[in-house]
């Protein structure tokens, strides 16, 4: 484990900066952004951004491809830039784990290249947590805020901050800003983790359990239960719980015309509109208590049934903060989670 | 804060279900934490004891909710209106969007909502709030009992509150108020008083951060059409994210202009942005050009009023008149 002073952040920042682009958690006047770092930039004082970090591999739009048409040739041009790595500072392990089921719907067969080659060229660093708030519920998800992934792990008290490279890239970017840090124990770490896992457990959702999803498919048993009307009833169908959500991954395709060509990209897509997934016959789910469903079953039972039993979700608390009638997934797993 | 206690309610609600007066009550459900209201129906006096909650976080207006509502089979619906909720009331029924006749209204005084986010950022691990007169008491995870001026907290829409008087209702709770003297329009002004490009670069730094989730226009009790053309691929303009800077700005300037006239300025647009996108102040330039042209106008004050952006009178500005005294304002 080595260390740095809080005062020399700004110089690893900068020496990072040097051959990296770097992205660090800044805070605005309405709540923390993932920033390009330049000089002066303070890591935000937040627990968590607004927007997760997922837009960094799957960013909100993007263009595929482009075709262009002149006479009777069509052109298709292959709009993809070469990518050149770049850094992630601060990632919490809620979001850290986030990357892990995206990477389960993107790098399984067939392969997106475009989130791919974001990942190959991006390095994490996450940081931990030591003020969970009270929307937190990422250990219901097996997560553990004291001890992120990633490719760095960071710790940071009220006098420096801590890193452990987990991963070779990590590694890497830790020799890169060797000179600015030093080799430390690891007590100063554990302390902090001891005292922040001792407020997970006074979480008000501490107890939230995912019992009831485990242990194989679940579709049937949840799929007609009248809850979901119940549920449904006040959600306003916008789509803020699946655009702040860091696991969300649904997009759509389609084509700009350009006059003489046409564009074609994607475009993160929410399953609480009435045009998601629509086909040649209509939509598949005409009512918002569909829509409603769709996404919680895909969270929690139809993603676990497709990935070894892992859920979809990993308790940042964003949907919790964010949803204008402040329905949520806790609701949801409290109010079926106790039916068989 | 509120005057209106959750006991007075549930008895107003448990009374008027026993009695037949309704079938079933639009209210404010508890949530995990004290602020995390969620809309719900109730419709026996024992779920209103269990789950009916009234605090300083029911800022839901529930106007919207009356169209699916009264499109339902069955008696009446008795909804609690605070008096920002009666304006969107009357627009919606100007509008003819919901049958008056499925509802029992129940005008409730309000004292004003705290917003949330302003007291996330004074208090972290909230426990629990408890409001005492002008303060507001938060126990937080980390710092005990912290104690805020409830003034410091409230919603930005009800410190410039523009009327306690409700303008609609079958009932009234507590002591009817008046309309008032606002401020509303300050933050307008200081629009006003910036060059263009300034304001464009306002504009553009708010507008940048959307991310097209739709929860203005969900939420909002002016926008009800059926099928909004952002969402019909059909259209042509069929939009789900932004192509560029230009088309965020078309999103939010179509829609200002489609609410122009109907907004009643009840704010929810800006309490609902994730992303704290400062959207009523579109709506309320708008609000401000109409009072200034064509003579004070309030969206919602009344029934069946003819606004003036879809009325005609020989008083009328002309239109090149309007584009000078708006470039003058």
């Amino acid at each position: 484990m080595r260390k740095c002073s809080i005062s020399a952040l700004d110089a690893v920042f900068a020496k990072i900066a040097e051959s990296m682009t770097l992205y660090i958690p800044a805070d605005d006047k309405n709540g923390a952004a993932y920033k390009k770092w330049e000089s002066g930039m303070q890591l935000a004082d937040t627990l968590n951004t607004v927007r997760s970090p997922k837009d960094f591999f799957f960013p909100q739009i993007e263009n595929l491809m482009e075709f262009k048409t002149s006479g009777k040739t069509i052109e298709v041009i292959d709009t993809r830039e070469a990518k050149e790595d770049f850094v992630v500072f601060g990632v919490r392990a809620c979001d850290v784990k986030s990357f892990e089921v995206l990477d389960r719907v993107f790098l399984s067969e067939p392969v997106d290249s475009y989130y791919a080659e974001r990942r190959a060229h991006g390095v994490i660093v996450s940081m931990a947590c030591s003020r969970p708030a009270e929307t937190c519920f990422c250990q219901t998800f097996g997560i553990d805020a004291a001890a992120p992934a990633g490719d760095i792990s960071c710790w940071k008290d009220s006098e420096n901050v801590y890193f452990e490279a987990q991963t070779e890239k990590g590694s890497a970017l830790l020799n890169v800003i060797a000179d600015l840090t030093e080799e430390c124990g690891t007590e100063k770490v554990e302390e902090q983790q001891a005292k922040t896992r001792e407020i997970m457990k006074k979480l008000p959702l501490a107890d939230l359990t995912t019992e009831a999803f485990e242990g194989g498919d679940k579709t049937m048993e949840f799929f007609n239960i009248p809850e979901w009307k119940e549920l449904s009833e006040s959600c306003i169908g916008c789509g803020t719980c699946t655009f702040v959500c860091p696991t969300c991954q649904c997009y759509d395709i389609k084509d700009f015309n350009t006059g003489n060509g046409v564009v074609r990209f994607r475009c993160w897509d929410s399953c609480m509109y009435s045009d998601f997934t629509r086909m040649a016959h209509g939509n598949s789910r005409n009512s918002q208590v569909e829509r409603f469903r769709q996404r919680f079953m895909h969270k929690l039972v139809y993603y676990p049934a497709n990935n070894d039993g892992m859920f979809s979700c990993v308790g940042c608390g964003r949907c919790l903060s964010k949803c204008p009638i402040s329905m949520n997934i806790v609701k949801v797993m409290k109010t079926i989670g106790g039916k068989k | 804060m509120q005057k209106i206690t959750r006991k007075m309610l549930i008895d107003k609600a448990a009374e008027l279900l026993q009695n037949g007066t309704v079938d079933r009550v639009l209210g404010w459900k508890n949530g995990e934490f004290v602020y995390d209201v969620t809309p719900a129906l109730f419709t026996d006096a024992e779920a209103l004891e269990k789950d009916f909650v009234y605090n300083d976080f029911c800022g839901a207006n529930f106007s919207k909710y009356l169209i699916a509502e009264t499109r339902k089979q069955g008696g009446k619906v008795l909804v609690f209106l605070k008096t920002c909720d009666t304006y969107s009331f009357n627009q919606l029924l100007t509008e003819h969007r919901f049958d008056r006749e499925k509802v029992y209204a129940v005008g409730i005084p309000c004292e004003g909502m705290a917003d949330i986010e302003k007291v996330k950022k004074a208090v972290d691990g909230i426990i629990a709030v408890d409001g005492k007169d002008d303060k507001i008491v938060v126990t937080s995870l980390y710092d005990g009992d912290v104690e805020l001026d409830a003034q410091a907290v409230m919603a930005e829409r009800c410190i410039v509150c523009k009327s306690k008087k409700h303008v609609a209702y079958d009932e009234l709770m507590g002591e009817e108020g008046e309309v008032i003297e606002s401020a509303r329009f300050d933050e307008v002004e200081k629009l006003e008083k910036m060059t263009a490009d300034e304001r464009f670069a306002f504009w553009q730094n708010e507008l940048s951060k959307c991310i097209r989730c739709n929860a203005c226009r969900n939420v909002c009790p002016a926008c009800t059409c059926e099928k909004c053309v952002f969402d019909n691929p059909d259209s042509g303009v069929e939009n789900k994210a932004a192509a560029d800077s230009f088309e965020e700005k078309m999103f939010h300037i179509i829609r200002a202009f489609h609410v122009a006239g109907r907004c009643t300025d009840c704010g929810e647009c800006s309490r609902v942005c994730p992303q704290n996108i400062p959207l009523h102040l579109l709506n309320r330039k708008f609000i401000k050009d109409i009072n200034s042209f064509y003579g004070d106008y309030q969206a919602g004050a009344e029934v069946g009023s003819r606004a003036p952006l879809v009325n005609y009178t020989t008083e009328d500005l002309e239109p090149g008149e309007a584009v000078e005294k708006g470039a003058n304002n």
